[in-house]
């Protein structure tokens, strides 16, 4: 064997005076990071294991631990950093692509940083959401162009299928199997409480949670894995996905290994087989046959459900997009490419795509020019990460965003970066029991509902400090926008002024 | 009690909507290109249609019967996971995509992509039978189920195009031909079928002969060539965790 060129990215740190040998890392560690020497009665770790997800931090009673980045370093060099040189290491130790999870954790621009929000002072006044009603309500869905009469004068009611939100948020689409079950019941029984809707990913549905379908968008990938009728009949929408933010142009592949009795029972294949998602539909190859696939999905479910297409932010995301609202889909999602994932290529995941937030602009301004905005509903994602995010994203141009990581976290993730191991030790991205059941979805969902909860009034704070009363009217509101620090060219990617421009 | 359906008339919206409502036998008439005829249909309906429907047919079917008086066009049964089409003429691309149960037997040829995605899972096991031969790229990403191709006009060649089985992992195609198919991945085991290995499709060749006519002696007994996923080789990109 030769030598182990990779030094432990983080050092367990233990307090031998607060220590108490009580072993609980020991026992909690997926990871087998800690262990017990018997004659010496000390308890040791071995930081090439350890994730750093702090799973033994938080369990520690006597908090005898922590978890703190290695001060071993190369000689300084600014063009070949730590991060590259490993890299090189792992493949020329295995021959293997570098596998990643989560989204993409490189220093590329946050646009949410460098925009500010607006506030009404003196001439308009700014709205109280303690005392006076806030809508932050949404319907999703195509929106009618007029208002129509039918002959005998009375107004058509009748719409296309709507979505109806209590907050702009939804859950992003997370397959049962990329995350486990008590976290999907978490996502599901959270859904229904405040009133918005979590995505089944791509692989299927379990039949525990079908009394959730109200609630549930269901998606339907190129493999098409546990798509049948009742699935779609029992779901409130349905995701066509074409792409995803952390690995546009690439598909899924779950390996035999991880399709477990339930996992095979949902995506419906046999136990032990591969699931390969390619990345091409290979039946759509052009707009004509995106519409094809909607109109099949919705006459499938006779026309009662709004039918979404997913893709991620590419280059020409605003023709693609302008094509999508001609396809007869109710909704696009756009997945930017800070998006998360259970694992994608790192080279994919680092490098490709665009930042949702120029992305969502420059689909909104598309769509106004063309006329069609209200041929659909859009709605963004790849990293959402607070209220103040959503906010900038309907004023942007959003009807709604998806969360993925933001729900996750408040599930107990601690972004450690290692679901495609399959060993969370926060029962969170693992399909191990003994793991899954430290996932309580009694609290589970209650912490999920308390996080859109928290984010409603503070949506309502903000909005109610530019002196907006609905959150329709702040829809594509980019006058509530200004940028810092940011060039021209930025600031017209995002049709939005800077700091200190007046209207 | 049938009901008869004029789809010309109609135009696909109108007409599934109809079909939607319906069940027992029904009829359609004049069809010219229809899609999504008998989308997610199920066991109480049995339909017969006399023309050309559109894509799509059958899509997400769950236990109808459907036989086409005519020729169909493209995605025949995607995504079908339960009843039966029969095609009294030609089909066209992608084939009964992802197909997780039922049967489909086409009298003539189809086109690329046949049987793209098949899969199977506990008693679902979905067939195709083409009479004639296929388009390139037939069982692709194939993952389970069966498909049988009976070439019948083409003189011991096999007619299924280029880039037979790849991607395939699971299922099982057969090809009757005295030569064996082009590009046959090396993921893919390609060899001769022994009578043993015919076991299993003299069911479906027998029904095809019922539906379409033709000998089953002559269909039945020449060479075939059964292809399916190489264990020894299967499909794998190393991974390294990062």
């Amino acid at each position: 064997m030769s030598l182990n060129y990779i030094y432990p990215d983080n050092e367990v740190v233990r307090n031998y005076d607060k220590c108490i040998c009580c072993r609980a890392c020991e026992r909690q560690c997926a990871n087998e990071v800690h262990e017990y020497l018997e004659e010496a009665d000390k308890m040791i770790a071995d930081d090439a294991k350890c994730v750093n997800c702090h799973r033994c931090v938080s369990i520690c009673p006597v908090r005898a631990l922590k978890i703190v980045p290695t001060d071993h370093e190369f000689r300084k060099n600014t063009s070949w950093k730590k991060k590259d040189i490993y890299e090189v290491y792992k493949q020329a130790e295995s021959g293997g692509v570098l596998l990643s999870s989560m989204g993409n954790p490189s220093e590329f621009p946050v646009y949410w940083d460098k925009i500010l929000l607006n506030a009404s002072q003196v001439t308009n006044p700014s709205i109280d959401p303690l005392r006076e009603p806030m809508e932050t309500k949404v319907f999703l869905g195509a929106k009618e162009e007029s208002v129509k009469r039918g002959e005998d004068g009375r107004l058509i009611t009748k719409t296309s299928p709507q979505l109806k939100l209590e907050l702009p948020v939804m859950f992003s689409a997370m397959s049962y199997g990329s995350i486990s079950y008590n976290a999907h019941e978490s996502l599901a029984r959270a859904s229904q409480e405040a009133g918005t809707f979590y995505n089944t990913g791509e692989g299927g549905l379990h039949e525990d949670f079908y009394k959730y379908g109200g609630n549930t968008i269901v998606q339907v990938a190129s493999g098409r894995f546990g798509v049948h009728r009742e699935y779609l009949e029992t779901a409130a929408a349905i995701e066509i996905k074409m792409g995803q933010g952390a690995k546009p142009g690439i598909g899924g592949h779950l390996p035999g290994k991880k399709v477990g009795p339930n996992v095979s029972r949902t995506r419906m294949i046999p136990e032990g087989t591969d699931a390969i998602s390619p990345a091409p539909h290979h039946d759509i190859y052009s707009i004509e046959d995106l519409r094809q696939l909607v109109f099949s999905l919705k006459e499938a479910t006779a026309y009662k459900k709004p039918v979404i297409v997913k893709i991620a932010a590419v280059h020409n995301v605003a023709a693609i997009v302008s094509g999508i609202a001609r396809s007869g889909a109710d909704i696009v999602a756009i997945d930017g490419f800070r998006g998360g994932t259970g694992a994608a290529p790192t080279r994919i995941r680092d490098n490709v795509g665009i930042p949702i937030e120029v992305a969502l602009a420059q689909v909104d301004s598309r769509l106004r020019d063309e006329g069609i905005r209200d041929k659909i509903s859009v709605v963004a994602a790849g990293s959402i990460r607070s209220s103040a995010d959503v906010i900038k994203a309907v004023a942007l141009g959003a009807d709604a965003v998806y969360i993925g990581t933001s729900a996750l976290l408040a599930l107990g993730c601690h972004l450690c970066r290692t679901c495609n191991q399959g060993k969370c030790n926060w029962g969170i991205a693992t399909q191990r029991m003994d793991l899954v059941k430290r996932l309580n979805p009694d609290i589970g969902y209650k912490r999920l509902v308390n996080l859109m909860t928290a984010w409603k009034h503070e949506i309502e704070e903000m909005m109610g400090g530019m002196g907006i009363n609905s959150i329709e009217a702040l829809r594509g509101n980019r006058l509530m926008l200004r940028g810092v620090g940011l060039t021209d060219v930025e600031l017209r990617m995002l049709g939005i002024k800077h700091a200190g421009e007046s209207a | 009690m049938s009901e008869t359906l004029s789809a010309k008339q109609l135009g696909f919206y109108a007409l599934n909507e109809k079909v939607r409502e319906l069940t027992g036998e029904i009829i359609i008439d004049n069809s010219y290109g229809e899609r999504f005829i008998a989308a997610s249909a199920t066991a109480d309906k049995s339909i017969v249609i006399n023309g050309t429907p559109g894509n799509a047919l059958g899509c997400y079917m769950d236990g109808a019967h459907i036989t086409v008086n005519g020729n169909a066009q493209d995605a025949v049964g995607d995504t079908m996971n339960d009843g039966e089409i029969v095609i009294h003429g030609h089909t066209g691309d992608a084939l009964g995509y992802a197909m997780r149960g039922g049967v489909i037997y086409v009298r003539e040829g189809s086109g690329y992509r046949t049987g793209i995605h098949m899969k199977q899972y506990k008693d679902k096991r979905p067939v195709i039978v083409v009479g004639g031969g296929t388009g390139s790229f037939l069982g692709e990403y194939m993952a389970g189920g069966l498909i049988i191709v009976l070439n019948k006009n083409s003189d011991g060649r096999a007619d299924v195009g280029r880039f037979t089985g790849t991607g395939m992992h699971g299922g099982a195609i057969y090809i009757r031909s005295a030569e064996p198919p082009e590009d046959v991945p090396k993921q893919v085991l390609c060899r001769k079928a022994e009578d043993a290995d015919k076991v299993a499709i003299s069911e479906y060749v027998k029904r095809y002969a019922a539906l379409f006519g033709g000998d089953i002696n002559e269909l039945l007994g020449a060479d075939y060539w059964v292809l399916a996923a190489n264990s020894a080789n299967p499909y794998k990109q190393m991974y390294t965790d990062n």
